[in-house]
């Protein structure tokens, strides 16, 4: 029997403008087949799936081109049967706006598909279980698109124990949880108790915002209706509470640790759309070939709208009606983390869960950048427990060995205090910066850190080795003469003083009265170099 | 190129700095009704002044004059300090303490947001260590003066110093209450004999008490809507009332009454509008209250124990100094984090 979970103490957050009414007042619209759908590899976080078709290929729809390649990957399918007409770099939906590998496939409208059969997941070996869910190209449909066969395998020492549902969806514009819970939710909660079962958890609560009744009303009916035990969890409409974690301690009263993951308490966090992919996997056979999407803005009839992956966003905004005048961009995500995209014509991704045609009105240009006044309203909102307004100085002045101090590594970039700042300084910015550039910097003093230790020891080796040779041709000058010890010793002791003079004879440098930080820059370049010119030789050897 | 968050709430420092000004109406209303209209002439040549004095060095600084002049932090700072001075003061006082405020108080160390001190407080200090004779020189409650000054009159002996015949400032002076007690305190008077002054009201000075009231209310307000948080105040006006009653307890006779204490002086203003100021104060809401128990507890004693009837600019600007220390270690717990 399905009660309502206790909510716990709330979190810090902001409580935008929500803009969810727009794109809720029609059903699920499915949208046709394009004309071409262009297929990133990389939907996924983790490694390029390895590509299984060449061009000219037919394919079937559901058929896998492209397999999971290492452990963090996740495969790619046709989401409709066609001909593979390009495997190139195209430009994808990312912000920095760099093309990345595709297939692109030619549809042939018929939607033919590959044998699928339903799956007993109750019977089936774990080991054969994971390699098909690995393959099945399921992805964290929340926006983070993490792998969910690793998710669903935990490494932790601690057995998981809790399984959290996430249907919050508190980011404002994005309803496609929303009507996906309205309209679907047999098949979530179907997908949930698959989960809860393949991670032998024992309790499973599914947090929803209170801005959404009709979802979390049809999610407990059905609960009850297939005998789940989960408890629903009407939330606050607060920004961000459907982050994982901030979710995880409005229904369990739980922290995940900063430096841990949530299974290290036993948690483990899946969004809707995710759990109902699991079900159409296992019920169906279903791989993950389409996605709802939520289509709203500056659009002639936003909605929620299900097509295949890699429809373009064009043809998407075409479905919605059109965008309406006065449209000057793309926002993919909702405001207040999702990123312009580069071009209309980019394809909708697993990770794509909203595009919304953005105007001057409905985002103005950001105002004149004033001085911080320390209100701190940035620190009372910050659902981390942050000062955004030191972070601020430090990533400002580059101190970025202060502002780790003050954790930055924990800012979720969740935008609250830039949204919240009277002074409209863009403060999530320059702590993506300051992140951005603390991993650079670690990056290079790692890589300067082995080539000084692989030089130390290159020339550690030559070292002796010069010494073994000398002491060889120290005895064998011993053993040819037939003279006495002290003759050999002798001998000994001259090729050691040769050795000893050829080491020594090393030029004095014009480098040796710089301050010590310039001569450990220029000691990091020379071991690279020494490096490079260390490993040439090997590799040719090899060759 | 645009990037997320796509939209911001609708505020700005002007939005703050207006409503702080606001805040302040309800204490200058009762102000001009206790004790005439004479701080209506600090305020108007407080703010011409703050204005000018602002823009001058926006123009020598090179910054952009039109968006910094209407942040209206200085106008914060010239209402702040025109309701500290004693409203019949020459005119040149409120310049001299405004220049000083806003010229080498905030725009030296590098203008709004940089001042490691409350612009304000520093104005008062260097007003009242300079000019200790008039800034010690308070008119008395209207309901006690015979002679009443029209706002004409007011403004013309701001001005020129002199009062329409027939009328004497002596007249219209008074003494204020924590200004009387102190030096009826050094002649070993009791509490008892001292409260019979005629300028005693229920809690502390006759209309001084009113003005504190309307300032208690206008403080209230910027809680509300969220512009200062509850921190300061309470431990401002907490420590201070805890200081003066567990005195008060000890010793009737000899140590004023906590009602005073909150209600005369600057405690009303230094509690919701000064102590707020949020540039020179701490950001930590445990920094807060450490801060706010610091200035109540100096207040107190310099006060009871100093040489000046009222302590509350010292004791800001002495709290002022310990900010990034305790900004430092009064750090909150992070999410996800241990202690």
């Amino acid at each position: 029997m399905n009660i309502l979970a206790k909510i716990f103490n709330a979190s810090n957050g902001v409580h935008p403008p929500e803009h969810k009414l727009e794109s809720t007042s029609l059903p699920i619209q499915k949208v046709a087949v394009p004309e071409r759908l262009v297929l990133p590899l990389r939907q996924h976080i983790g490694n390029m799936p390895k590509v299984l078709v060449k061009v000219g290929d037919s394919v079937l729809k559901g058929q896998l081109l492209a397999e999971a390649n290492g452990t963090v990957s996740a495969a790619v399918h046709a989401p409709t049967s066609g001909t593979v007409v390009a495997i190139d770099e195209q430009v994808i939906p990312h912000p920095s706006g760099l093309p990345d590998m595709c297939i692109t496939l030619r549809p042939d409208g018929q939607e033919r598909w590959v044998a699928h059969d339903a799956m007993d997941y109750r019977s089936m070996d774990r080991v054969e279980l994971l390699r098909r869910l690995r393959q099945s190209g399921i992805v964290g449909l929340g926006g983070a698109t993490f792998p969910t066969h690793l998710k669903l395998s935990p490494k932790g020492t601690h057995p998981v124990v809790t399984l959290v549902l996430n249907g919050a969806e508190c980011e404002p514009f994005i309803t496609c949880d929303d009507l996906l819970m309205r309209e679907r939710a047999e098949e979530i909660v179907l997908g949930a108790q698959i989960i809860q079962s393949l991670l032998g958890a024992v309790e499973c609560f599914i947090g929803i915002e209170d801005n959404k009744p009709e979802a979390a009303a049809a999610m407990k009916a059905a609960c009850e209706k297939s005998g789940f035990a989960a408890e629903v969890g009407i939330v606050p409409t607060l920004y961000p509470s459907g982050d994982a974690r901030q979710l995880i301690r409005l229904l369990t009263g739980k922290e995940v640790p900063a430096d841990g993951r949530s299974t290290d308490i036993g948690i483990q966090c899946f969004n809707v759309a995710t759990a109902q992919s699991v079900y159409r996997f296992f019920a169906h056979g279903e791989t993950a070939v389409s996605r709802i999407v939520t289509i709203t803005g500056n659009v002639a009839r936003p909605g929620n709208y299900e097509a295949l992956l890699g429809t373009s966003v064009d043809d998407l905004l075409k479905a919605a009606g059109g965008d309406l005048p006065n449209t000057d961009g793309y926002i993919m995500g909702g405001p207040m983390m999702g990123f312009t995209l580069p071009s209309s014509a980019v394809p909708m991704t697993k990770a794509m869960n909203c595009v919304i045609a953005s105007t001057p009105g409905l985002f103005p240009p950001p105002a004149m950048e004033m001085p911080c006044i320390r209100c701190a309203a940035c620190a009372d909102v910050c659902p981390v427990s942050l000062q955004p307004q030191e972070l601020y100085w430090f990533s400002k002045s580059n101190n970025l060995e202060k502002a780790l101090e003050y954790n930055l590594q924990d800012c979720i970039e969740c935008g609250c205090c830039t949204y919240v700042c009277p002074s409209h300084i863009p403060l999530v910015q320059y702590y993506r910066y300051a992140k951005s550039e603390s991993i650079a910097q670690e990056r290079a003093q790692t890589a300067a850190d082995q080539a000084r230790v692989r030089n130390d020891n290159r020339l550690a080796r030559i070292e002796r080795e010069k010494q073994e040779r000398a002491q060889r041709n120290a005895l064998r000058t011993a053993k040819a003469d037939t003279g006495g010890d002290a003759d050999k010793q002798a001998a000994i002791q001259a090729a050691m003083e040769r050795a000893k003079a050829q080491k020594e004879g090393v030029t004095p440098q014009n480098t040796e009265n710089l301050s010590p930080a310039v001569q450990a820059e220029i000691a990091g370049i020379d071991a690279l170099r020494g490096d490079m010119t260390s490993t040439a030789p090997t590799t040719e050897t090899n060759s | 190129m645009k990037y997320s968050p796509f939209f911001t709430s609708n505020t700005s420092v002007s939005i703050v700095m207006l409503k702080v000004l606001l805040a302040l109406v309800p204490g200058i209303i009762v102000y001009v009704w206790a004790f005439g209209s004479g701080i209506l002439v600090n305020l108007i040549i407080g703010s011409v002044v703050a204005l000018l004095a602002e823009a001058s060095v926006l123009q020598i600084r090179r910054r952009p004059v039109l968006p910094f002049l209407l942040d209206g932090s200085a106008l914060v700072t010239a209402w702040l300090l025109a309701l500290a001075l004693p409203p019949l003061a020459p005119w040149w006082l409120i310049v001299v303490g405004i220049i000083f405020a806003i010229v080498i108080a905030k725009h030296l160390y590098g203008g709004l947001g940089q001042n490691p001190f409350n612009p304000a407080m520093i104005g008062y200090a260097v007003l009242l260590i300079s000019f200790p004779a008039v800034m010690t020189l308070w008119p008395a409650p209207l309901s006690l003066t015979a002679a009443k000054l029209s706002f004409l009159d007011q403004w013309q002996y701001i001005f020129s110093r002199t009062l329409p015949i027939g009328v004497g400032m002596d007249a219209m002076s008074s003494a204020t209450p924590l200004d009387y007690l102190k030096t009826q305190l050094t002649m070993s008077h009791s509490m008892e004999q001292i409260w019979q002054a005629p300028f005693f009201g229920h809690w502390a000075g006759k209309g001084g008490e009113m003005v504190a009231a309307a300032y208690l209310l206008g403080g209230l307000y910027l809680v509300q809507q969220k512009i200062i948080s509850w921190h300061i105040p309470t431990a401002f006006l907490g420590t201070l009332a805890l200081m003066a009653g567990l005195f008060h307890f000890i010793n009737p006779g000899h140590f004023a009454p906590p009602t005073l204490h909150l209600f005369a002086g600057a405690s009303m203003l230094c509690a919701f509008f000064i102590a707020t100021d949020p540039v020179s104060g701490p950001t930590t809401p445990n920094g807060k209250l450490i801060f706010a128990a610091g200035i109540a507890v100096l207040t107190w004693l310099i006060r009871t124990y100093g040489g000046y009837p009222d302590g509350v600019a010292f004791a800001v600007l002495l709290m002022n100094i310990c900010v990034p220390l305790i900004d430092a270690k009064t750090q909150p717990r992070v999410f996800g984090h241990n202690s």
